[in-house]
């Protein structure tokens, strides 16, 4: 006998399946500037979020915070199911737990940060060889499949200072992607980059999105939001100000501060 | 099959050489340097070197190891020295300061010498040391020159790998931290040659100011390079011969020294 107590949970069990990130109330202050007043959004796999904000408006600071590169003030942080586990002034309990959910979320820098003494090669097996303990044989085979995927199997063997903004970009996209992530988080992947270079970028992570990948990606292309995003995350001030899927948001806002601000950017 | 990679271009490097040689300028002066050598080989003395060969290869031996292991020790010692300064508590940092600083405020003989007869006269009035199996060791110099030099080189690079350390890219270890790299493989993998591939050029300077402290240790009766050239002049009265050879002898080291440098860093792709 099914009673509809028993159903809203059967429901309630399937939606925390699909659930790859759940991040509740979520607090972060720098000394007395709280930055995130109480944020929280729920990711489902394949879900591409994008969060948009103007500076200041906390975006960045929220990504980090989920895989912990911030530490919070307050709030819950779940990921694939797990809890971090956090004590009362947000730092996690255990370090081991942050570095075992940190090998499954994918991060793209806006400074790309690729490790600048090591060939992009180099850099695409080194989480795999060395925190994974992927067979070096293998994880290189990967590296070279993902480095011909974003447009850079003959450039294996070189520095990365060597190379464009745009081409360490997308290594750095093959990097986070070696770890084969539940979830890649992109934070502005696109803002030191030269105008002419933004789109080669941007078709890498298109192509992500194309393949069901759950993202989360802090962004300034509007234009690019609303044809990859699945769901769309305004931030203002530290808080969410409206939500919801890209045509709502960007096709007919509500907020008077929404409109302001695509009015500015768009 | 064609010869490995680094030799093509260096032998390209070698052509390029060769053509920019070939100048009219550049043929005097090495027509000039090409008679200096001829005249030094001619109308100096040189009959003394067939008895003093065995003696000069034994000194030469004996600068290049204690380099060596100076060198590898003291910056053994460095990596924590640097460390505790850029991030260590105040415990670990003000004893590492402290050192740093005596080291590079005294002069190396003076090292030396406090060790050497410091230490070296101290240690035979202690029982324990004198009937220990160190003992053969401890009552020759060598031990003390080494650890001098050690020390010294440690002193002089804690203080270089404290900037180094302090100066690696954040951006570098975040990438590190969001990947979940474990602390310790974060330092080998990631901070450690970064640091050290920022301050390459830094050390091979280093190092070759070692190789040219080290005739130092002569004056504690360890027979090295220099040694021998002294021995040389106090037996056959021969002043500038040994002298002339043993210059020739620390260019070349310390060419050997900036080459590996450069090898080094060409490998990690700080020489673009």
């Amino acid at each position: 006998m099914t009673t509809p107590d028993m159903m809203a949970r059967e429901k309630q069990a399937q939606a925390e399946e699909t659930e790859a990130i759940r991040v509740t109330d979520l607090h972060k202050s720098f000394g007395t500037l709280e930055v995130l007043k109480g944020v929280s959004l729920t990711a489902h796999k394949g879900d591409v979020v994008a969060i948009i904000g103007g500076s200041g408006s906390g975006k960045s600071t929220f990504l980090r915070c989920i895989n912990f590169l911030e530490t919070p003030s307050s709030g819950q942080i779940v990921i694939n199911g797990e809890e971090v586990l956090m004590r009362p002034d947000g730092t996690p309990v255990k370090r081991r737990q942050i570095e075992r959910i940190r090998t499954r979320l994918g991060m793209v820098f806006q400074a790309f940060n690729l490790w600048t003494h090591r060939t992009l090669l180099e850099n695409v097996i080194e989480v795999p060889v060395h925190v994974l303990k992927v067979p070096r044989a293998k994880a290189i085979e990967r590296a070279q499949a993902l480095l011909e995927r974003v447009g850079l199997g003959d450039r294996a063997d070189t520095f990365p200072s060597y190379l464009s903004g745009g081409q360490q970009q997308r290594a750095a996209i093959a990097r986070a992607l070696a770890v084969d992530p539940s979830v890649m988080l992109f934070d502005e992947p696109t803002s030191a980059l030269d105008p002419e270079l933004v789109g080669e970028v941007l078709t890498v992570i298109r192509d992500l999105a194309a393949e069901g990948r759950t993202m989360l990606l802090v962004t300034h292309e509007m234009k690019f939001a609303r044809e990859v995003a699945t769901h769309v995350v305004y931030l203002f001030e530290g808080r969410i100000e409206e939500q919801g899927p890209p045509d709502e948001v960007f096709g007919n806002p509500k907020s008077a501060r929404l409109q302001q601000f695509l009015k500015t950017v768009g | 099959m064609g010869p490995p990679r680094s030799a093509v271009v260096a032998g390209g490097g070698q052509m390029m050489g060769w053509r920019s040689l070939m100048q009219p300028h550049r043929i005097v002066l090495m027509a000039l340097f090409a008679g200096l050598v001829v005249w030094c080989a001619i109308s100096l003395r040189w009959d003394w070197i067939p008895e003093y060969t065995p003696l000069a290869i034994e000194g030469a031996w004996r600068t290049i190891w204690i380099l060596v292991v100076t060198t590898i020790a003291g910056f053994l010692l460095a990596i924590p020295l640097g460390l505790a300064q850029a991030i260590g508590p105040w415990y670990l940092s003000v004893p590492a300061k402290t050192f740093c600083t005596i080291i590079r405020g005294t002069p190396l003989l003076l090292q030396i010498w406090l060790l050497y007869y410091g230490l070296g006269s101290l240690f035979p009035q202690i029982p324990w040391i004198r009937g220990s199996e160190l003992w053969p060791y401890l009552r020759q110099a060598w031990p003390y020159a080494v650890l001098a030099l050690t020390l010294s080189y440690a002193g002089y690079e804690g203080e270089v790998m404290r900037g180094a350390f302090a100066g690696v890219n954040k951006g570098q270890l975040e990438a590190a931290n969001a990947f979940g790299m474990p602390r310790f493989t974060m330092f080998r993998r990631i901070w450690l040659p970064q640091a050290i591939r920022n301050v390459l050029p830094t050390l091979g300077g280093e190092t070759i100011l070692q190789l040219k402290a080290t005739p130092l240790v002569a004056t504690i009766t360890v027979v090295e390079a220099y040694a021998v050239s002294s021995r040389v002049r106090s037996d056959t009265f021969i002043v500038y011969e040994p002298l002339l050879l043993l210059a020739v002898f620390y260019m070349i080291i310390a060419g050997i020294i900036a080459l590996l440098f450069r090898r080094f860093e060409l490998k990690t792709g700080s020489r673009a």
